[in-house]
């Protein structure tokens, strides 16, 4: 274990990013996202949640994936590099963590997507215990802990010092690099026992973390799939892409070409199972209403993931999606309203 | 707001209408939602105090195909949005009964956590009946407090009055929010040179993630396919990492609904990147103001706007270049 004061985090990062790229919350207009370090960006580590999650740093909302340029009756395709160099994820929390986890199961599965394997590969996560756990916060449904980072490197924070524990190989290495600006603990793990013990009486007394699961998971897909509920729960949606886009699991895609005039650009970008055309095939639409749409995505959170993933939601109860929709809808609230219909309540 | 359900369920009992449109608690004080109902029972959830901000006159187009009438709740500035989905033609007002509900201004949940409030637990004065002008939460660490403008959607702080301009009845008294020049932001931003305002939109439109929330809850925006949707366009407009795109969906946006726009907030409302949207449009509001003569979207319900007619004094293109 190892300790640096706050005040020595600007070293830090310079340090980090002598050798490699460093991603961490930084605030731009009033907001908080994830977004590569620089001298004179606003480093904000207090705030809890950055607006959209960290999902970006391994899974952009949008990466080019070929180009192809045509001269006359010739076309050349260069395909997009693979990333080869190593990068830091700074601050991510434990829901974070799960939200990677998740979208392993995805994109590492066979076949195995290329873009996303590398930046797994070349990236190093620096996660932190969440000093203050919020109202919207429901991670230990999941079985999370957030005191309890399981990431490359894990702090915590006591006061104006933060306590710094490498837990792998990728973390170790970077310890390594930065070792001149850390100083053993001699009381770390008193100390870091004392922030989870705080962390954990805070996580008691949040008004979402009891919430039950029961009648979700992998067994219940008729049943769910035909309630009469979702007509009711769907009507105030707007069809936007917010709870998907600030969503830490939400994996969806889409591929497009962009007319660069010669040629075409083929990306991928960020879907949303909210809006009209996802899904949309040659022979036109499988999901045609609203309520389908708003269905489908608790639907996979809730049922269709934990039924291919060995019985893992792919929630991670970050609850960025409580706090931003426009119209106060939510994954909390869905799992209440069927609650309330099962005769078990949340309240 | 027992008067209001009182009424509500008079006019579902006596048949005037087949359901109601309004606002459902919460689990949290500070999260109800827009949502219908259709008979007494369901109304027991029915709320309606300052975290109601949703403006529900664009969820009357869908309810204009349903049979039967919608009692709509609509507040005064909500009331310019319906006035202007009539004249377009996109609502029924024989399917609608309209009660004008008082307002005293609509609260930002974002505000009040960033003043530090958190962990709310209950909040008194969010009530229409409660005079006080102070809010009092009752939170995990105690109780707090703050003034109720203090705590208002950035629209209620140049609030277009207490009036409404449609309705069947009205229940509720409202209070003349309006502490702020309409127009100062967009005066502020005229100010800059080229370059700073260039370098304003730039930073502010870099946060988009292209989610939509500001479309698809614009009464301005009620095409039934939005050309953004269309999976023929050649564009990377579903991408957000080109910042051409960017600006380009957000100035269409703004052009689209010039002369329409009512200036109801809701675009700046419910952006999850706190994107200051509206000026797009109050700046157009203020251009038309200037070259046509001061015009409010929706003030009546109108066969011609500024931009939708034609006169022999009207500005010629060139006034573009006049001013610069």
């Amino acid at each position: 274990m190892y300790q640096i004061a706050k005040e020595k985090l600007p070293e830090l990062f310079r340090k980090i990013t002598q050798t490699q790229e460093l991603y961490l919350p930084v605030e731009t207009c009033g907001q908080v996202n994830y977004a590569p370090w620089s001298e004179d960006a606003n480093v904000d580590l207090d705030t809890l949640k950055t607006v959209k999650s960290a999902k970006d740093a391994f899974f952009p909302q949008s990466e080019n994936l070929y180009t192809c340029y045509r001269d006359g009756k010739k076309i050349s395709i260069t395909p997009q590099a693979l990333q080869e160099q190593p990068f830091v994820v700074f601050g991510m929390k434990a829901c974070d963590l799960r939200g990677v986890e998740v979208l392993d199961k995805v994109f590492l599965a066979d076949p195995v997507d290329t873009f996303y394997e590398a930046r797994r590969d070349h990236g190093t996560i620096v996660a932190m215990a969440c000093h203050e756990p919020e109202d919207s916060c429901f991670c230990n449904v999941f079985g999370i802990d957030c005191a309890e980072p399981k990431a490359d490197v894990a702090i915590w924070t006591a006061g104006e010092i933060l306590y710094w524990k490498a837990q792998s190989e990728k973390g170790e290495a970077l310890t390594d690099l930065v070792k001149d600006l850390l100083a053993e603990a001699a009381d770390g793990e008193e100390k870091v026992e004392a922030e989870k013990a705080r962390i954990h009486k805070t996580v008691e007394a949040l008004p979402y973390m009891q919430l039950s699961l029961d009648g979700w998971g992998k067994d219940v897909l008729e049943e769910k799939f035909h309630s009469p509920l979702w007509e009711k729960l769907y009507r105030p949606c707007l069809a936007c892409g917010t709870c998907t886009f600030v969503c830490p699991t939400c994996q969806c895609y889409d591929i497009k070409d962009y007319d660069t005039g010669h040629g075409i650009q083929r990306y991928r970008c960020w879907d949303s199972c909210m809006y009209s055309d996802f899904t949309m095939m040659a022979h036109g639409n499988n999901r045609t209403s609203q309520m389908q749409r708003f269905r489908q995505r608790f639907m996979h959170k809730l049922v269709y993931f934990p039924a291919n993933n060995d019985g893992m939601f792919s929630c991670t109860g970050c609850g960025r999606c409580v706090e931003k929709c426009p119209q106060s809808l939510n994954i909390v609230k869905v799992i209440k309203a069927f609650a309330a219909q099962g005769g078990k309540t949340n309240e | 707001m027992q008067e209001l359900i009182r009424r509500a369920k008079e006019l579902l009992a006596d048949g005037t209408v087949a359901r109601v449109l309004g606002w459902k608690a919460g689990d949290m004080p500070w999260n109800p939602e827009p949502a219908f109902f259709e008979n007494e029972e369901e109304l027991k959830e029915f709320v309606y105090d300052g975290f109601c901000g949703a403006n529900l006159s664009k969820m009357m187009i869908e309810a204009s195909k349903l049979d039967g009438k919608t009692l709509v709740c609509l507040k005064p500035c909500d009331t310019y949005s319906f006035n202007q989905l009539l004249s377009e033609h996109r609502v029924d007002r024989e399917k609608a009964y309209i009660i004008g509900v008082g307002c005293k201004g609509k609260l930002d949940i974002e505000k009040i956590r960033s003043m530090g409030i958190r962990g709310i637990r209950n909040v008194e004065g969010a009530s229409l009946e409660d005079a006080a002008d102070t809010l009092k939460f009752e939170t995990s660490s105690g109780e707090k407090t703050c003034a109720y403008a203090d705590a208002m959607l950035g629209r209620c702080h140049v609030c277009k009055g207490k009036e409404h301009k449609i309705y069947d009845e009205r229940i509720g008294e409202s209070k003349d929010t309006k502490d702020q020049e309409r127009f100062a932001e967009v005066e502020r931003i005229e100010a800059m040179s080229p370059q700073e305002r260039f370098a304003y939109f730039q930073s502010e439109l870099s946060k988009c993630i292209r989610c939509n929330a500001c479309r698809n809850v614009c009464p301005a925006c009620s095409c039934r396919k939005c050309v953004f949707d269309s999976n023929k366009f050649d564009s990377s407009q579903k991408a957000n990492v080109d910042s051409f795109e960017e600006k380009m969906f957000h100035i269409i946006r703004a052009f689209h609904v010039a002369g329409r726009c009512t200036d109801c907030g809701e675009c700046s409302r419910v952006c999850p990147q706190g994107i200051p949207l509206h000026l797009f449009n109050r700046k157009f509001i203020k251009d038309i103001d200037e070259l046509y003569g001061t015009y409010q979207a929706g003030e009546a319900v109108v066969e011609r706007s500024p931009l939708t007619s034609y006169t022999f004094e009207d500005a010629e293109p060139g006034i573009v270049a006049e001013r610069g």
